[in-house]
């Protein structure tokens, strides 16, 4: 597979769409782009349909920078405000049914790994807090204790933005949204411990308010997920709207929510550990080589 | 619940067809060396062969052993399985294939959601996979059934019917299919142990047809099917069906070969406009259409969409499923008290079948539909199919378990106690 699959006939480029040639000449694929090149080359990402401001779309670019291998990466996800975003992707998504996003992706992994054995295949599951931590639950959990090779990311904004403003699991206790119409009554789900628990090769939590962190937490999770087992990114990525974030100020609030409870903490399980810390070296290692030629 | 005599007559035509020989049309595999065994001895023969013309052998084996030899047949992938009376025992049998190398993947997933999700997965990822379940097994997992069609994914779900809660009951009785009918995929019914074999291993290439790409389900009626003994001809095992070719398909796979693309085949269309609604709406047609597309298969196939015996009766039993042994004999029956019967078959039920049921009942007087299901769903499809609907007796039925004597099946014929 090559950006040759599919090849436009000599003459014929010209008259295709100017965001398919600019994809195709300048675009993210067979190539790791960095932050700092951002506004420079074709993103796999550029127009969608979120609100102002949206912090889970700011994320949504980082993460379709970071992903390690953008021309082999299909992303899963479900009902809710970031599948508005995720379809609008220069990568193929599946859009399942409700709360079904690691039950598919279980099976479209092991689909791909039958087919390519050579290539790996990443699948990344990405959806929001309803979708995972709610109706997704079941199937977030048997993935992990199964092992699934596949990375599942939480857009977490609180609350059902795209319903309109429902309470979530991962509300915090007693705020005050539709369907908890005297605040909610219990904490936010402890995604992070329950992945630990359950055999999570790596996890984080992270808000995005450092690009370069971001894009390089969901490489690492996307690396180890390949070759280790399951990773779980748990976003802070407010929603402006139910919350009445005003659009100037969501990266303060998203800076205000990292320092008050939502920094950035990674864990690694040993054998995680183990293969990072041997890539990290082989890389580094690969590095030196190539300046010194 | 069988008529052994003219099951096995029927059987015996089916082998002594079989003269033409292992005419193997292999394309990759060569021919098995003699140290092979299992799995690793198998080739791959054209459909046509192993379904229709490959030498075979009567063994005498309960449906879920039919079914297990169907999928070792069948080159499958990736099964994902998950208990449920009365299907717990086929899948098992899956997982022992499993073990022994004739498929490549297989886990026990969390329930029906989990695995009729993952199945999803699966077929987006250009492979051939299976399931099975039951009941209320399907009932749990039909949010992402009625899925597969509009996402164009073909794979085999097996379903072995059996009572749906409440109250709790693991009988025999066939109301799930009545849920399963309008969710866009194929519904194949077999009669018996047989058709489970036959109708399984073809359900795969119907699916994947291109002109098709749809998931295929195979009813049968638990117990009377899957634990009950029956006799089942089949081919050796040392052939197999070609793989799934997915990109012969009429969507493009979900593997990302062919960057730079952005395909959501599954994307919400949900914007309120005329392009949204005229593109659901074709959506679905189109995939009703691929159901009747799927009929000049299923008619190589299964040997024609309908069996009709006895053509010329005035009175025309219709029915699918266990209740077709039980109308066979009522037929012969019926022949002894010097009554004109006949039965139409009906093999699927999506596509149905309503030219060929007008066709075969039209010269009837009385039209008959038993039934092992409480609110009759096919005595509707055959209402709303055949004219002068007044001719059709919607029963008698029987449910949540009970059997069907013939003699139930002969008073409604006769219209008097028998």
């Amino acid at each position: 597979m090559s950006l040759e699959t599919i090849k436009p006939a000599p003459g014929f480029l010209d008259y295709l769409p100017k965001e398919y040639q600019d994809l195709i000449e300048d675009g993210p694929f067979f190539q790791q782009r960095k932050v700092s090149e951002l506004g420079s080359f074709k993103e796999a990402i550029e127009e969608h349909p979120m609100c102002a401001g949206c912090a889970m779309t700011l994320f949504i670019r980082l993460v379709y920078l970071g992903l390690p291998s953008l021309e082999h990466s299909v992303i899963i996800g479900t009902a809710g405000c970031g599948r508005l975003a995720l379809t609008q992707g220069a990568v193929p998504f599946v859009y399942g049914n409700y709360g079904d996003t690691n039950c598919v992706a279980s099976g479209l992994k092991r689909g791909l790994d039958i087919r390519f054995k050579d290539t790996p295949k990443d699948v990344i599951v990405m959806a929001g807090d309803g979708g995972l931590a709610d109706i997704g639950f079941h199937g977030v959990m048997h993935s992990w204790f199964r092992k699934e090779k596949f990375t599942t990311i939480m857009l977490d904004n609180e609350v059902y933005g795209n319903t309109g403003g429902q309470e979530s699991g991962m509300t915090q206790k007693g705020m005050i949204l539709k369907m908890a119409p005297t605040g909610k009554k219990f904490e936010k789900m402890d995604m992070l411990g329950l992945a630990k628990t359950s055999g999570v090769a790596y996890t984080a939590r992270i808000a995005p308010t450092n690009p370069t962190r971001v894009v390089n937490t969901i490489r690492k999770a996307v690396l180890i997920a390949r070759e280790v087992g399951p990773t779980y990114i748990q976003a802070y990525t407010s929603c402006n709207i139910e919350y009445a974030i005003p659009t100037p100020k969501v990266m303060d609030d998203a800076r205000d929510v990292e320092k008050d409870r939502y920094g950035f903490l990674e864990y690694f399980s040993d054998e995680a550990k183990e293969y990072w810390d041997r890539s990290e070296a082989e890389r580094k290692k690969a590095r030196k080589e190539q300046i010194k030629q | 619940m069988k008529d052994g005599v003219k099951v096995e007559e029927k059987l015996e035509q089916k082998t002594s067809k079989d003269k033409a020989g292992p005419q193997v049309v292999s394309e990759k595999a060569p021919a098995p060396q003699e140290e092979l065994k299992g799995a690793a001895a198998q080739r791959i023969v054209d459909p046509d062969y192993l379904i229709l013309e490959a030498p075979r052998k009567r063994e005498f084996i309960t449906g879920s052993e039919a079914a297990k030899e169907a999928i070792r047949r069948a080159n499958v992938d990736i099964a994902i399985a998950y208990p449920i009376t009365p299907q717990s025992e086929t899948m098992q049998q899956v997982g022992y294939l499993y073990a022994e190398g004739y498929i490549k993947d297989y886990y026990r997933a969390e329930e029906e959601i989990g695995v009729m999700g993952a199945i999803a997965g699966a077929s987006r990822a250009g492979v051939r996979s299976l399931t099975a379940t039951a009941g209320p097994g399907l009932m749990r997992g039909i949010e992402q059934i009625a899925s597969w069609p509009g996402g164009r994914l073909p794979s085999v779900l097996l379903i072995m019917c059996r009572v749906v809660n409440c109250p709790l009951a693991i009988q025999p009785d066939n109301v799930e299919l009545s849920y399963i009918l309008n969710c866009g995929g194929i519904v194949l019914h077999g009669e018996n142990q047989q058709d489970f074999y036959d109708y399984s291993l073809a359900a795969f290439m119907i699916g994947e047809k291109p002109e098709v790409t749809l998931p295929v389900a195979v009813a049968v009626d638990g117990f009377f099917v899957t634990h009950a003994r029956g006799w089942v001809s089949m081919p050796a095992e040392d052939i197999k069906l070609p793989p799934r070719n997915c990109y012969h398909e009429s969507v493009p796979m979900m593997d990302n070969e062919n960057p730079p693309i952005r395909i959501s085949r599954d994307a919400p269309i949900q914007k309120s406009n005329f392009i949204s609604y005229q593109m659901h709406a074709s959506w679905q047609q189109e995939v009703f259409a691929a159901q009747e597309r799927a009929k000049k298969w299923i008619n190589r196939w299964l040997g024609g969409i309908i069996e009709v015996v006895n053509p010329k009766a005035k009175t025309m039993i219709v029915a699918s499923g266990a209740a077709v042994s039980q109308s066979r004999e009522a037929v012969r029956q019926a022949e002894e008290m010097g009554l004109d019967v006949g039965l139409v078959k009906i093999k699927s039920l999506r596509p149905f079948p309503a030219q060929e049921l007008i066709e075969a009942t039209d010269h009837a007087d009385k039209i008959i539909v038993p039934e092992f299901n409480y609110v009759g769903w096919l005595a509707k499809e055959v209402k709303s199919t055949v004219g002068r609907n007044e001719r059709v007796f919607a029963g008698p039925r029987v449910f949540g378990g009970m059997s069907m004597p013939t003699e139930l099946i002969l008073e409604a014929i006769t219209g008097s106690n028998i």
